[in-house]
């Protein structure tokens, strides 16, 4: 189970919360699961050919997934993911 | 007459609304407003006009989105509308075109997008299938991006069979189907390709824009990389019309009248390294054609005066559906311009707007 914190913008997918519960043990398994809860948020997550958008960061335990294993990053119980949107735009 | 014209940008979408024959505009604050919205349609063939926007954020990605209250909400499936199928191993990385059927097919809307690839929908625009008999051309893998990336940007539904679509790509060229999707054949013959050696090629173009003739679809309209041209069966060949303009020959964008055959309209660019990509003698000018590009006129009555470097991309020009036929254009410095008298005198919509990345205009009332 890992908690997933989402960025302001995303809340509105999942009716405003701004925490999820996830079961999942990487990375991967987590965006699957939430693939099947709300589409519509895991869409702008991922492609539809699995790989996470460009200026969308992971942050697994404080660390970006990307310096980790990527989508199998194995979170451990009690793992936190928060996802932020990168520095971009102007 | 109540008119809107939907304004695409780089950063977010405007609505502007007209009830006095299209000399003042309300103009919205914009919408989605992190975002570049570079493809518009607005569907009147439904009883409520349905707007329809391609919505590429930067962050989160692209998507499609309507609205059947004139942009008061906006709605979109769970799921992708657009999607590319798994086997494709593709991702869809943006919407460059919505294009509705004819009104025998009142619930289809085709979308053009990037990676160059066609959409259907048979539910309004809501939600689409890719058509595999294009995606599956033999041709597709030596399809190479453009500078804008490599995009099927130009849909037109063959206002007389709805067997018949005629697609533009940058590159691939133009491309037709007679069965529905199923089969295509490139139709290029005689337009030109000055960046790649030899002979010209069956197919490769970089095709910019591609428009029907009101009365006589088997006349189509090209705005090429290099060139104007015309093709009078069908597309089957292809003669140069751009001797009446401005030694530059460059540009994005062609429009036909809704109605009047032969009454095109384009805004030129030099090509050449010296003014790359700028008007002709820094001058705003929109050239009509009434006679199918034999002899064209510069249009220039009310618009700015010069210097002016900014230039028009591909679908920031159109034509509304009333009569007399409006037409406008936006610029990539923000500005919009309409014509409520078929390009004689030009006034403008709204300025100091993010460049303009396309324009749609409709009679919703």
């Amino acid at each position: 189970m890992a908690r997933v914190h989402l960025p302001s913008m995303l809340r509105t997918y999942v009716g405003g919360e701004k925490e999820l519960d996830v079961d999942g043990a990487t990375l991967r398994n987590v965006l699957d699961a939430l693939r099947e809860r709300s589409p519509a948020l895991e869409r702008r997550l991922r492609d539809e050919s699995g790989k996470l958008r460009r200026y969308v960061n992971f942050y697994v335990n404080g660390d970006e997934c990307r310096t980790l294993d990527g989508l199998d990053t194995p979170l451990g119980a009690g793992a936190e993911v928060m996802i932020l949107p990168s520095v971009a735009g102007g | 007459m109540d008119v809107l014209l939907g304004i695409g940008t780089r950063k977010g979408l405007f609505l502007a609304r007209s009830k006095d024959g299209r000399s003042s505009w309300n103009v919205s604050a914009p919408q989605f407003a992190v975002a570049d919205v570079k493809a518009l349609a607005i569907d009147t063939r439904r009883e409520t006009p349905r707007v329809l926007a391609g919505v590429l954020d930067s962050h989160f990605g692209p998507t499609l989105v309507v609205s059947d209250d004139v942009g008061e909400t906006w709605s979109e499936p769970d799921d992708a509308p657009l999607a590319f199928p798994e086997d494709t191993e593709a991702a869809l990385q943006g919407v460059w075109q919505i294009a509705p059927a004819t009104d025998a097919e009142p619930d289809v809307v085709y979308a053009g997008v990037e990676p160059s690839a066609l959409f259907r929908s048979a539910d309004g625009g809501r939600t689409f299938e890719l058509v595999r008999g294009l995606w599956e051309h033999p041709h597709r893998p030596e399809w190479m991006p453009g500078g804008g990336g490599l995009a099927l940007h130009t849909v037109l539904p063959h206002p007389r069979d709805t067997q018949r679509i005629a697609v533009g790509m940058s590159t691939g060229g133009v491309y037709q189907t007679s069965d529905g999707g199923a089969s295509w054949k490139p139709t290029n013959k005689g337009v030109t390709a000055d960046f790649m050696p030899g002979e010209l090629p069956e197919w490769g173009q970089c095709v910019h824009k591609v428009a029907l003739d009101a009365e006589t679809p088997s006349t189509m309209y090209l705005q090429n990389h290099g060139g104007v041209f015309r093709s009078t069966d069908d597309g089957a060949s292809w003669q140069s019309i751009d001797g009446g303009l401005p030694a530059s020959n460059f540009g994005f964008p062609i429009v036909a009248h809704p109605r009047r055959s032969g009454v095109i309209y384009t805004f030129p660019l030099v090509a050449d390294m010296e003014r790359f990509r700028f008007p002709p003698d820094a001058t705003c000018a929109v050239y009509r054609s009434e006679d199918g590009g034999e002899t064209w006129s510069a249009k220039t009555d009310g618009l700015p005066q010069v210097p002016f470097w900014a230039a028009v991309m591909r679908d920031s020009m159109c034509a509304d559906d009333a009569d007399p036929a409006g037409i406008y254009f936006g610029t990539r410095n923000g500005e919009v311009y309409c014509s409520a008298d078929e390009g004689e005198h030009w006034k403008l919509v709204v300025d100091k707007l993010p460049d303009v990345l396309c324009v749609r205009a409709a009679v919703i009332g």
